[in-house]
């Protein structure tokens, strides 16, 4: 294991200065300031970033229609390498690594030892012996507790690579034009490096909206010439940039769920009820019982054993057309068995949809005679509505042209 | 002859709270004080023209917002600013500060730990869960575990309850948290000596213990649950100094109807046939009460102000055995300009907070093995902060009042009373340390006040000088503070009853055993307590 050592007093010193920043540009920031109409601005993890760069119901169309440019820098991102890489996520996380070959991506999620979920996030397997691991929360002390015992280094690199999702029907063909040369192999969830201004980037099949899509992880110096790239290749195939309200549309559509949004997660849960584990928010699917030994692994097996598991994540269709953000979800519109956490009309559906948190049974074996009470304000008053809602599979749209090989040239 | 409804022993914060609300619900009610002034330990006082010492306290988190509300201190001039977090200073001319902002504290401890820096959520997360299992706690009165009166019982079924909501884990926290060492908790998280020293200061403010010291880190916790409207956590200065406290509780004390009489020293307590029937002047002056309340410390009230022929023999051993031990000093500094500290950007806010200069666990731990000693720390501890940074009614426009608390310092030099020339000996060392890190700070001192234990027992009354009429080790909490069976405001003598911190829950301006007494009075009188708030909610 390899600890990242205090750093010298003149470096500790020469970096005193942020205290005057309380956001920090990402290393796309004077492109994405000079676009920035709305000015419309949020933290993410300490960073600058736009909820809108010019209308944000727009800015979701572009997803949707052409190709979105979405910086996703903030993103906390590890770089985890050594000979013991592979064995310490397979530890670490809940799905089998040694199935993750070299050039791929899988979504995966890691727990504490008692199987509450730490945080979700993506892995990148960039060689045999070396992963990228991206959430949204900071977990440097647990991976470097957990790699005691590993030949493995454990660096926190948010700051040294920059990101981006380009995401739509034309983000193929902004690619292609912009001359990454084999991209169109790229099946989904597969991983390559590219050329890129005198160095390599890293372009994967993956994305948050549910729709064709790529990200692209770039070294902070070289951010920017990137940028320029595709906004380059892409005027022609109506490339936008966007801001975080835009895709947070796109991601509920695709059904996918938010740390810290639609769940708490457990190194941030004050109240001991709101830990979950992952077959409470709906990602149980990725627990491997069969690769041997991961963190949280025997009290999952405990919870199914014993039907300890009180919550579900479910996704919710619901009558109407008025988002029923955060309200509570009814049965026999009496009893409160739960908590809408992300909602909207989704215009790809034409159907209200949401995610919701339900007390099992409900939304598990009870799925009939459920309602949300929406509380739509109206000038200055709360038009009381109490609509039906029923339990849905998710993803809530599913796109042919996210997955097709090739990627279709729009 | 007159005698009054209650009598109350000591106008410090506490005694003051509690004369409010036996004032409040209808009691005629009389506050003696031995000072020409009242404030106890929040006081703020003028002692070289135009600059305001908050004398002993210096900074608000733990007074209870229910009782600033209850007795209604905003419209008598109470007023807390919240402050920006401080720093700790290191030797290789760096500091590591404490950003408000989320994300400037991770980038912050991320100069000295990357690991430490994203070690902080866990940690945050751990002691507010804590805080939140004792913030209930604070505004009730201890159940007696030996008794079985419906009302203890409930207590302790509430105690039970609360404890049995705790995870297997939580309890073992929790248990851990009351016992352990501050060190030992913060090597849990932290690896980082300079961050762990940030964090271990809380844990051995105003206690005879060192950061390695069984105990200490429940003390931490007890800094900690205090808030600033509704910031859990959150430290604030009282607009006008910790005086202004007091000066409101007078105020709203006075507007109720009651009488405070200063310059009145008490002597002793009249007991009449195991009942207190009023208190003795210093002068000999007899002022006869229906019931009496000290806000002195335990001690002082049992060994000092009662005959020891009242009191039952386990109780007065105890009472003896009390852990009280004088561990700080404070040294006031009128300033004719803000210092500088070098390593200090200019524009930092760290000015606008606490500011220390122990970097490392083992400075920590040494500057205690002086106090054992039995000498003051040759390295001390420094809590220093400048309240007119933000606070303009200290002093005049561009001039500073500084604050340093200091610890440790003993109860006695070498097993003999301190001397005035221990007392310059003790505050040279604050002075060198501070110098050290801000050259020309000697030529900026117009006035200084220096309180050793001495001086604080002298004039305050807290014996030995120690800050929470007790110290909050385990063993002294709850239904076991100030002794076992007394922990619900009333003594062994009829009628006199104990409102200081030496009660539950425990020291720092926090006015809830004065609160807490008051309930307990108004309970014997069976009159209503409607005007008392409940507990704010934790939710």
């Amino acid at each position: 294991m390899n600890q990242q050592s205090a750093t010298n007093p003149s470096g500790r010193i020469a970096a005193q200065n942020h205290f005057r920043t309380l956001r920090l540009g990402t290393p796309f920031q004077p492109r994405i300031d000079a676009l920035a109409r709305t000015r419309d601005w949020y933290n993410w993890a300490g960073y600058r970033a736009p909820h809108s760069l010019w209308d944000e119901e727009l800015e979701y169309f572009a997803i949707r229609s052409q190709a979105a440019l979405f910086d996703i820098s903030p993103m906390t991102k590890y770089r985890i390498e050594g000979p013991d890489a592979e064995a310490l996520l397979n530890r670490v996380t809940l799905h089998d690594v040694t199935k993750l070959k070299p050039g791929r991506v899988h979504y995966t999620a890691w727990c504490d030892d008692e199987g509450f979920v730490l945080d979700d996030g993506t892995l990148f397997r960039l060689s045999p012996t070396r992963f990228r691991l991206c959430s949204q929360e900071r977990h440097l002390p647990w991976l470097l507790d957990s790699a005691v015992g590993f030949d493995v280094i454990v660096e926190e690199e948010t700051e040294a690579v920059a990101g981006l999702a380009l995401q739509g029907p034309t983000s193929f063909a902004v690619l292609r034009d912009a001359g990454f040369a084999g991209v169109e192999r790229l099946k989904i969830f597969d991983l390559a490096d590219f050329p890129h201004d005198g160095g390599t980037i890293s372009i994967s099949r993956t994305g948050f909206t549910g729709d064709l899509g790529y990200e692209l992880f770039v070294p902070a110096g070289k951010a920017l010439s990137l940028w320029d790239r595709l906004m380059t290749s892409g005027e022609l195939r109506g490339i936008r940039a966007i801001g975080y309200t835009a895709l947070n549309r796109a991601r509920l559509e695709a059904g996918l769920i938010v740390a810290n949004a639609d769940f708490t997660t457990a190194e941030h849960a004050i109240r001991a009820d709101r830990l979950r584990m992952p077959d409470e928010i709906g990602l149980g699917f990725m627990i491997d019982l069969e690769k041997g030994h991961f963190n949280g692994r025997r009290a999952i097996l405990e919870a199914r054993a014993k039907r300890k598991l009180r919550h579900v994540l479910v996704g919710l269709e619901i009558e109407g057309n008025i988002p029923a953000e955060h309200a509570i979800v009814y049965h026999k519109k009496a009893q409160e068995v739960g908590l809408v956490s992300a909602a909207m009309w989704s215009p790809m559906a034409k159907r209200n949809i949401a995610i919701a948190s339900l007390a099992r049974p409900y939304g598990d074996t009870m799925v009939e005679d459920l309602w949300v009470e929406i509380y739509a304000m109206r000038e200055l008053q709360y038009q009381k509505l109490m609509k039906r809602a029923k339990v849905v599979a998710r993803p809530f749209i599913k796109l042919d042209r996210r997955t097709a090989n090739p990627p279709a040239d729009f | 002859m007159k005698a009054w409804d209650a009598i109350i022993i000591g106008g410090g914060h506490n005694g003051l709270v509690n004369a409010c609300y036996l004032q409040r619900a209808g009691l005629e009610v009389l506050v003696v004080e031995k000072n020409d002034w009242v404030g106890g330990a929040a006081t703020s006082r003028e002692l070289t023209p135009g600059f305001l010492y908050s004398n002993c306290s210096y900074v608000c988190s733990l007074f209870r917002p229910e009782i600033m509300r209850d007795l209604e201190l905003p419209r008598f001039g109470l007023q807390v600013i919240s402050y920006e977090g401080g720093a700790v200073f290191t030797r290789d001319g760096d500091y590591l500060a404490n950003y408000r902002d989320h994300d400037a504290h991770r980038r912050e401890f991320a100069r000295f730990s990357k690991r430490d820096a994203e070690a902080y959520d866990r940690y945050a997360r751990d002691v507010t869960r804590q805080c939140r299992f004792i913030q209930p706690l604070l505004m009730r009165t201890a159940p007696d575990p030996t008794s079985l009166r419906p009302r203890d019982l409930g207590e302790l079924l509430y105690l039970g309850k609360k404890f049995a909501g705790l995870s297997a884990e939580e309890m073992a926290l929790t248990l851990r948290f009351w016992t352990m060492s501050i060190s030992e908790f913060l090597d849990e998280y932290f690896e980082t000596e300079v961050i762990k020293a940030n964090f271990a200061l809380s844990g051995i403010i105003g206690t005879a213990l060192g950061p390695m010291s069984p105990g200490t880190a429940y003390v931490l916790l007890h800094h900690y649950m205090g808030e600033v409207d509704g910031s859990v956590g959150a430290w604030g200065y009282a607009r006008g100094g910790m005086g202004a406290v007091t000066k409101a509780l007078a105020a709203s004390f006075k507007a109720s109807g009651g009488t405070i009489r200063t310059g009145a020293e008490v002597d002793h307590v009249l007991v009449r046939r195991g009942k207190a029937k009023g208190v003795v002047l210093a002068g000999g002056e007899e002022i006869y009460g229906k019931l009496v309340v000290s806000n002195a410390d335990v001690k002082r009230t049992f060994l000092k102000l009662v005959e020891e022929k009242e009191l039952p023999d386990i109780f007065l051993r105890r009472v003896k055995n009390f852990k009280i031990r004088g561990s700080s000093g404070k040294v006031n500094i009128a300033l004719d300009s803000l210092p500088e500290f070098p390593a200090l950007p200019k524009d930092s806010p760290v000015y606008r907070g606490d500011m220390h200069f122990t970097d490392s666990m083992e400075r920590m731990e040494r500057a205690y093995d002086d106090w054992k000693a039995g000498r003051w720390s040759a390295d001390p501890f420094l809590d220093m902060v400048i309240p007119t940074t933000l606070d303009p009614t200290m002093a005049p426009p561009g001039k500073h009042f500084m604050s340093c608390f200091v610890q440790y310092a003993p109860p006695k030099i070498g097993g003999r009373e301190w001397t005035d020339a221990d007392r310059d000996g003790f505050a040279e060392s604050v002075i060198a340390q501070i110098a050290e890190y801000s050259p020309g700070f000697r030529d900026r001192i117009v006035h200084m006040e220096v309180r050793t234990p001495r001086e604080i027992e002298a004039e305050v009354g807290l014996t030995e000088g120690n800050i929470f009429q007790g110290e909050l080790t385990f063993d002294q909490l709850l239904f076991n503070r100030p002794v076992p069976g007394y922990a619900q405001y009333r003594s062994p003598v009829g009628g006199l009853y104990m409102c200081g911190s030496s009660t539950h829950p425990g020291g720092g301006v926090m006015g809830a055993p004065g609160r807490n007494a008051a309930a307990e009075i108004l309970r014997d009188l069976a009159k209503s307590t409607s005007h008392m708030s409940p507990a704010h909610d934790v939710i």
